[in-house]
């Protein structure tokens, strides 16, 4: 556990993508199975313990210290699992070495909840400052050090490449979910010790294909018979793995498993295809505001009210797998027509496919995109006829073409309590856009505020999360870890000197609250300059 | 408390305004203690900026605390200088003083204060550990003892240096086409961190700021070897790859570090402990290495001395001050000294 917490440490501090890289494959080196595996699962969110509250946490601490130097200690440090790690007075004479990321799994996974705390007094009796906060975190669930999955994914792939097996980050990334911590079989064949690790049906992730913004000027320069157009519908992008084996999947972009909170859908998924889509809530044929949508994202499992309520629905973009034929190398024209066959054949449940929106120029698509009022369309995509499905965010087969009203993906940096009915609320808040690449040590800089644009249920929402998610205090007003995606929608926005980051926009609302994106996906302030009319 | 013939020690030590020199007056002996404004006569604890001002008219201090503000100050450090080694009682006035070793930084001393039957013992800036760059903290048993509290609170446990060199080095050997910037003051810290560095073996040149040149060539000529160091100012970027660099904290956000290759940021400091404070200055490499006391420490030197009074000069009073009520100890924060008479 020291050890890991020694990488946590290392990982939290480093900014620079290559160095997280290069710490991650170091550790992969050093550290044996099962403890590198568990520490990857640890990382990457697959081992999830959440065996304490933080309040357990605090409780367990004031059996050994004073609560008002405590309370003084929490002030300063601002961070519940820091300060217990920091304060912990280790009883002198424990002679017990500290645990291994194993041990504290297994025992746990079996541990009663009234043990809970001897245990973990235990533990924490033998590890140091870092190795307790690293603990601390990781039953808390608050294991944050800037390591997304996809990072993860690229260490393994170059430290592979260095022990001499060249593989590819979408090779790990297909392979990812037909596997289990701690990942032994993996780390064998990365190292050359073993074959590549089997994973057996459709069921394993395909990194998925984005699009990038189309800016109004590139228009011109495309072709307008090269590209074939479809809606922008707005839900959730997932993709869907069928299987007639065992159970379907229905992941995230970034790959995480949303299954469990759609059991309408995952099962129903009994055919071997995987496919794209977009996931909505409809109901008597209608597609239902995002909201809904909102109301299932937010719960592990759903209750069967909230299954009749808001039904689960995919909108089909592409088909990526039929059987056990990979289709992605093919055309978009050549996929769009296996997608329509295998969907006649199919008949799949709870689907249906998007339609296209046929065009001739690019007057007569703006004028299509302008003219559209319904609510559930975000605005259109453009897609190459010819683009091959090809994994991350290539520039140029793929756009998306969003309608009015402007909006931007900004990250939530500090909220302030409101007035009024609302003064105990964190309800007005700071966000900002990404100045750099978020990846390589880009900051985000502030560029509004917003008040509104919630329901009072969100709001209580947002509060908790302004609390768990607190870094630093000054007076009034929270700082927050750059954790959170708030779409903010506004009328316009025009250049300002008393700002920042040089821009200023004219009634910036909240428009969704994006608790599904992954903040180094939010904009850049370059994007928002962007929409500047000069 | 006292018996009436023995005047309480509030009565001739206390805190000094500003405006009127500010620093520990001691009565008796007519002299501040670390005063903030020029004054006629001083007392210096050590070297440090805070501490040790220019421009007074008399200053005592321990020859290697002299030798520092000659080498910072030059002509401003004292018009009349007298040194006072460690061990040796001096009487001013009334006073009899005594400097002995606080293990702050080189030549940093407490000074025992003795008069009309009490002893007060102000430590000034305070160590417990090993320090290889200056003589260890003695504890001396006392009526009063004047601590400060910079790390007060019991979140500060400070880990051994060894285990925070370590960690430099093995940033050295994992990032070796990088440059390594760590942020330190000019006084202590900086020669304490490259007696570390020499003492775990690395024994490769140093890349230092001007500024911290003129205090390490004064620790090589009062005793404290420090190995090869090199003027960064000089050296080409190529050459600095995979070599550590020592330059004041703010050299790290400066556009002087714009001469190093791609450095890892560094700070030594104890708040960096506090992995928000890390954060928020931007540090990629925090390096947990304090001269002052941690909790334990200032704890246990509260024991050691065991003085039946204590008064916290600055940091985290509250939490200090707490502790000590606790144990028994009359405590208080000294900013409050002497503000309670005019209420009264």
């Amino acid at each position: 556990m020291n050890r890991f917490a020694a990488l946590i440490d290392a990982l939290v501090f480093m900014p620079s993508r290559n160095g997280k890289i290069r710490l991650l494959g170091e550790y992969f080196s050093e550290v044996p199975d099962p403890e590198r595996g568990l520490a990857l699962a640890a990382m990457t969110g697959s081992l999830d313990f959440r065996e304490a509250k933080p309040a357990a946490i605090r409780d367990l601490v004031m059996t050994r210290v004073d609560p008002e130097l405590f309370g003084w200690s929490y002030d300063f440090v601002g961070d519940l699992a820091e300060t217990a790690a920091l304060i912990w007075p280790a009883r002198p004479g424990t002679n017990r070495p500290p645990p291994g990321l194993s041990e504290v799994a297994e025992t746990l996974a079996v541990a009663k909840r009234a043990e809970v705390p001897r245990i973990l007094a235990e533990w924490l009796d033998a590890l140091d400052a870092s190795g307790r906060f690293a603990l601390l975190k990781l039953i808390t669930g608050g294991l944050r050090v800037g390591v997304s999955a996809r990072l993860a994914k690229t260490a393994l792939a170059e430290w592979g490449a260095s022990k001499g097996t060249a593989v590819d980050v979408g090779e790990i990334e297909e392979l990812w979910h037909g596997l289990e911590p701690p990942y032994a079989g993996l780390f064998a064949w990365l190292e050359g010790r073993g074959p590549r690790p089997e994973v057996s049906g459709t069921q394993g992730f395909r990194p998925l294909m984005l699009a990038n913004p189309l800016e109004e000027p590139d228009i011109a320069a495309l072709d307008p018979a090269a590209y074939r157009a479809e809606w922008k519908w707005d839900g959730i992008r997932v993709q869907v793995a069928g299987s007639t084996k065992g159970p379907g999947r229905l992941y995230s972009r970034t790959g995480d498993d949303v299954g469990g909170a759609f059991p309408d859908i995952v099962d129903r998924l009994t055919f071997d295809a995987v496919l794209d889509g977009e996931l909505l809530v409809v109901k008597d044929g209608d597609i239902r505001p995002f909201n809904d949508l909102q109301q299932r994202l937010n719960r592990k499992q759903p209750t069967a009210r909230m299954l009749m309520d808001f039904p689960g629905h995919v909108r089909l973009y592409d088909i990526l797998m039929d059987g056990e034929e990979d289709l992605r190398p093919l055309p978009f024209d050549e996929r769009r027509r296996r997608l329509e066959a295998w969907f006649e054949r199919v008949r799949p449940q709870r689907m249906d496919l998007s339609p296209m929106v046929p065009f001739a120029s690019w007057d007569e698509l703006e004028a299509i995109r302008a003219g559209t009022r319904e609510n559930a369309i975000e605005g259109l995509m453009l897609k190459r006829a010819d683009s091959p499905y090809t994994a991350g965010r290539p520039k140029g087969p793929w756009f998306k073409w969003k309608r009015g009203p402007l909006t931007v993906d900004c990250v939530m940096m500090y909220a302030q309590r409101g007035h009024g009915k609302r003064s105990s609320y964190y309800s007005d808040y700071t966000f900002g856009c990404w100045a750099g690449d978020p990846a390589d040590g880009g900051q985000l800089v502030p560029v509004g505020k917003a008040y509104s644009g919630f329901t009072d249920e969100e709001l209580g929402r947002l509060d908790r999360w302004v609390r768990n998610n607190t870094t630093n205090r000054f007076g009034p007003v929270r700082e927050v870890s750059a954790g959170l995606v708030l779409e903010i929608a506004f009328d316009s926005v025009h250049r300002s000197t008393r700002h920042k980051s040089g821009l200023a926009m004219r009634f910036p609302r909240v428009h969704r609250i994006r608790w599904d994106k992954p903040p180094a996906e939010a904009d850049r302030v370059e994007t928002l300059a962007a929409m500047v009319v000069e | 408390m006292a018996s009436p013939s023995v005047p309480l020690p509030e009565s001739w030590v206390h805190p000094c305004p500003p405006e009127q020199g500010g620093g520990l007056w001691v009565a008796p002996g007519n002299f501040h203690i670390d005063p903030v404004r020029a004054v006629e006569r001083a007392v210096i604890t050590h070297g440090h900026a805070d501490h040790a001002r220019p421009g007074h008219a008399r200053v005592l201090a321990t020859p290697d605390t002299l030798a520092i503000m000659e080498s910072r100050y030059g002509e401003g450090s004292g018009a009349s200088k007298q040194a006072l080694p460690y061990g040796r009682p001096l009487t001013i006035g009334d006073v009899r003083v005594t400097l002995v070793p606080a293990g702050h930084v080189l030549g940093s001393a407490q000074i025992v204060l003795e008069h009309a039957g009490s002893r007060v013992v102000v430590s000034g800036d305070y160590k417990r550990r090993p320090d290889p760059t200056c003589a260890p903290f003695e504890p001396v048993p006392c009526d009063v003892f004047v601590t400060e509290a910079t790390f007060g609170l019991p979140v500060f446990r400070h880990p051994p240096d060894t285990g925070e060199v370590a960690k430099l080095l093995h940033s050295l050997s994992l990032f070796p086409e990088r440059a390594h910037l760590v942020g330190v003051y000019a006084l202590g810290k900086c020669q304490r961190l490259i007696r570390l560095i020499r003492d775990a073996g690395h024994h490769a040149p140093i890349y230092i700021h001007g500024a911290l040149q003129p205090l390490c060539e004064l620790y090589e000529r009062l005793g404290v070897p420090l190995g090869e160091l090199r003027p960064a100012l000089a050296a080409s970027k190529e050459e600095m790859r995979g070599h550590i660099v020592l330059a004041p904290p703010s050299a790290g956000a400066d556009r002087w570090s714009r001469r190093l290759p791609d450095p890892v940021v560094g700070y030594a400091s104890g708040w960096m402990l506090v992995r928000q404070r890390a954060r928020q200055r931007g540090v990629e490499l925090p390096l947990v290495i304090s001269d002052h006391a941690d909790w334990d420490e200032l704890v246990q030197t509260l024991e050691d001395v065991a003085a039946p009074e204590v008064w916290v000069t600055h940091g985290r009073e509250e939490a200090l001050v707490h502790h000590a009520t606790g144990r028994g100890i009359r405590a208080r924060a000294l900013a409050l000294v002497g503000f309670e008479d005019e209420d009264t």
